[in-house]
């Protein structure tokens, strides 16, 4: 659908302090960076903590006019966890790419037991038959080996960035600005082993 | 220098470059964080108003004085301004005066979804109607241009897509800040709105709207976009964007000011054109004024009247009108799901509010809501609150009911930032006509919905300066209550004490309920998560507070079959609502807690629950 390898559409699902504001930040800084045009959006209000949170981001060389990506027509959703994967899996057009992280956050519908958590086994299926594929990333372990949990948002915008024909000084250049100063080293760790985490999977 | 910015910090920005001196807001989603934003320029004097009427008379007052000053409010505060934004249309200004109505199409975080481009008409005052953030900025800017050129206020208006979506912009830099006057104004005939000075003030705002029609015929925030003439789109706002993506073929007249309407060019245009079609979110406010200038168009017998567009609306329901779509709509076969479990709003692991409620709904009383986080109470398990309509409703709701003499008594509750907003004046009317309510003012020392934002309650202004804080229980009592009652909200016994003692009364009574919100960074400090033991028989009672922290956990009790609660200690905030219901003391307290730690050093009585990691 994409006439440019950098008219990309994003989608980024989660859940409320999962840290997609700041990835989602990232991928606009990146694009301008890059000599992109760029449009974000979110919608905030009624999210308290542990509302779905869902984030769009697009790319285009030279223009981008709605700010928003129609269902079927996300290029890369990158989702932080794994029921926001599914229900945002229709926004992918065929072709595109899934990042999933490998974490699961039971909403109160389940642990009230009025409602029950998907098993891992349906997101293979439905990315299929969405013609996606999917890379499954363990951000949080990964994040932990790198020194902080919390910077779970950070491996996963690694495993993303292999994904895209930009060198990674461009998004480290980006990230820098973003993370405080006495975090720039974990989060450089967290970054390259998404990126390793990414070439491992595309190498099968 | 481009920077990427959301529309509310763009609009910040415009108003900053504009050499905007003053900015006040009442907090609302989606219009919170322009004063946020506006706050951490240098050389400003901004502030959170009580509420947006407030916020726009202080911005009059400031425009009055002669400098350049904003307000900011969602599109209901626009109501609540209203009084004021009508006198303001009739006396004019000295310096700019431009305020932001911040529409909430879908309601992602309202009660209503009102068109406030209609206030525009209704308060004679143009409108301007930005597509992204480089116009908020560029548009702020010229609304205090077109404010001072033409004697008006001026509405800027954006929709949640515009406020929270973000693009790049071009900074530039402050403009020159106009200096106060050195006294104000005494010009009888423009600034006392007496019947007689305002009936000669009308005339002149009449005559006002008539230049600024002719200013929009010229304005470059309009423009005609000529492609193929088959097909041409008359839209504004985020829709534009929209036309753009779909209809790259169609010719396209962009409105940036959307009243007055620019008469000449549209006649224009229709006349350029085959086929006129006018894309606007919400009501038909274009395609009414298109009409009334006797064009033949289509517009909501094509769009939805209803909610938010997006693309794929707009090209859903062009492709069934015959528009010249970009392609067809993506169809997408139905993916292989199971049902998916939602993640809806609720009240947050700890929350202050919880006590309370669960009180309410265990005495199956009425209860009259108000705008806030509370307002979720109305939620199952809980379901204890049974109105809410807007602001500062609650009191006199509850009031009017009671008069009318329902059977029982109505309890009232709202939050400390709407009780300084609109519940002040209620509230007095039930002192004073004696209207046998209880009121409960949830105190949680903030303003928390839309984001922690300060209040008259918090001690702290928004520019971080100290201030007094407006102590509520002198303020009630001056009011006229005489029986109030200030309890700590975490404290179940003491809740239902006070309940019990006011709902003996038969006179007005307010209870206090206080405690900080425990997302506050003081309150996030104290956190201490429980667990729970092994009494625990799995009865339930627990499950029915609502908290999200309390999970079913996996293991049965062997005699009631039923299962045993968990606690997530990663949600929980050790509030111990829970630990105070539950009949068989089996969640510990946060003193037992400390306790347990201690005895993993040495030995311990408690002996937490298996499961409860």
């Amino acid at each position: 659908m994409s006439s440019s390898p950098l008219a990309v559409n994003f989608v980024l699902a989660g859940v409320g302090g999962q840290g997609t504001l700041l990835a989602s930040n990232i991928l606009a800084d990146v694009a301008l960076a890059a000599g992109l045009d760029v449009k974000k959006s979110e919608v905030h209000g009624m999210a308290q903590r542990g509302g779905s949170v869902i984030s769009h981001v697009r790319w285009h060389p030279e223009q981008v006019f709605s700010p928003i990506v129609g269902v079927g027509e996300a290029d890369i959703l990158l989702a932080f966890e794994k029921l926001e994967a599914l229900r945002f899996a229709h926004y992918l057009r065929e072709g595109g790419t899934a990042v999933v992280n490998d974490m699961a956050i039971v909403p109160i519908t389940v642990s009230a037991g009025s409602a029950v958590y998907p098993k891992d086994e349906h997101l293979g299926p439905a990315l299929a038959a969405a013609r996606a594929t999917m890379i499954t990333v363990p951000g949080e372990r990964l994040a932990q080996k790198a020194g902080n949990v919390k910077a779970a948002n950070v491996v996963l915008l690694g495993a993303l960035s292999t994904l895209l024909p930009l060198t990674e000084e461009v998004w480290w250049s980006c990230l820098e600005q973003r993370v405080p100063r006495k975090f720039l080293e974990l989060n450089r760790q967290a970054f390259a082993a998404g990126r390793a985490a990414a070439a491992a999977h595309a190498a099968g | 220098m481009r920077r990427i910015l959301s529309g509310n910090e763009a609009i910040a920005r415009g108003a900053w470059e504009a050499g905007v001196f003053v900015a006040a807001a009442y907090p609302g989603t989606p219009s919170t964080e322009i004063l946020e934003e506006f706050s951490r320029f240098p050389g400003v004097y901004c502030e959170w108003s009580t509420n947006e009427k407030v916020a726009l008379d202080v911005a009059v007052g400031a425009a009055y004085a002669g400098r350049r000053a904003l307000a900011a409010m969602k599109h209901v505060g626009v109501n609540v301004a209203a009084d004021s934004l009508f006198y303001a249309s009739y006396t004019g200004t000295e310096g700019g005066l431009v305020f932001v109505s911040a529409d909430d199409p879908a309601m992602h975080s309202s009660q209503n979804e009102q068109d406030n481009r209609r206030y525009a008409a209704f308060a004679r005052v143009p409108c301007l109607d930005p597509s992204d953030s480089q116009e908020c900025k560029d548009f702020c800017i010229a609304a205090f241009e077109l404010s001072e050129r033409f004697d008006t206020p001026v509405m800027l208006r954006t929709t949640t897509r515009i406020n929270h979506s973000s693009t790049p912009v071009e900074l530039g830099e402050r403009g020159e800040v106009r200096a106060a006057h050195k006294k104000f104004p005494r010009d009888a005939a423009k600034y006392v709105m007496v019947p007689a000075n305002a009936r000669g003030r009308h005339p002149v705002v009449e005559e006002r709207m008539r230049r600024v029609a002719e200013w929009v015929e010229r304005t470059p925030l309009n423009r005609i976009e000529w492609r193929d003439r088959e097909v041409g789109i008359i839209t504004a706002g985020v829709a534009y964007q929209y036309a753009r993506e779909v209809f790259p073929t169609a010719s396209v007249l962009k409105l940036g000011a959307v009243h007055p309407l620019p008469a000449r060019l549209l006649r224009e245009f229709a006349a350029g054109v085959k086929r006129l079609v006018v894309l606007e979110e919400l009501d038909p406010v274009i395609e009414d004024g298109a009409r009334l200038l006797g064009l033949a168009c289509e517009g909501k017998s094509i769009f939805p009247l209803i909610g938010e567009l997006d693309p794929k609306v707009v090209r859903r329901c062009g492709e069934a009108a015959g528009l010249p779509v970009d392609r067809p709509p993506v169809k997408r076969a139905d993916l292989p799901l199971p049902p998916l479990p939602g993640r809806p709003p609720v009240l947050c692991p700890g929350c202050s509010h919880r006590g309370v409620f669960q009180l309410l709904a265990k005495k199956k009383v009425a209860v009259s809501g108000d705008i806030g986080c509370y307002t979720l109470g109305f939620l199952p398990p809980l379901s204890a609150l049974h109105f809410c309509g807007c602001m500062g409703a609650s009191i006199a709701v509850a009031h009017g009911a009671a008069q009318a003499g329902l059977d029982e008594r109505v309890v009232a509750v709202l939050g400390d930032s709407t009780f300084y907003h609109t519940g002040l004046p209620a509230l007095a009317n039930v002192a004073y006509n004696k209207a046998n309510i209880l009121l409960i003012i949830l105190d949680n020392r903030t303003t928390a919905m839309t984001g922690h934002q300060a209040n008259p309650g918090t001690g702290v202004t928004l520019q971080r300066e100290p201030t007094d804080v407006i102590e509520l229980e002198p303020l009630v009592r001056a009011l006229g209550i005489k029986h109030v009652a200030t309890v700590g909200a975490y404290d179940v016994g003491e809740v239902e004490r006070a309940y019990k003692e006011l709902m003996a009364t038969n006179e007005p009574a307010v209870m206090i309920a206080r405690q900080p919100c425990a997302l506050l960074p003081e309150s996030r400090r104290q956190w201490v998560p429980l667990e729970v033991l092994e009494s625990c028989n799995g009865c339930g009672v627990c499950f029915r507070i609502g908290c999200p922290a309390i999970l079913k956990s996996d293991e049965i009790d062997p005699d009631n079959r039923k299962p045993l609660a968990l606690i997530d200690k990663d949600l929980c905030t050790g509030c111990e609502i829970c630990a105070q219901i539950c009949p068989h003391d089996a969640i510990t307290t946060r003193d037992q807690m400390r306790l347990l730690e201690d005895g993993e050093h040495g030995s311990c009585a408690l002996a937490p629950q298996g499961g409860a990691q």
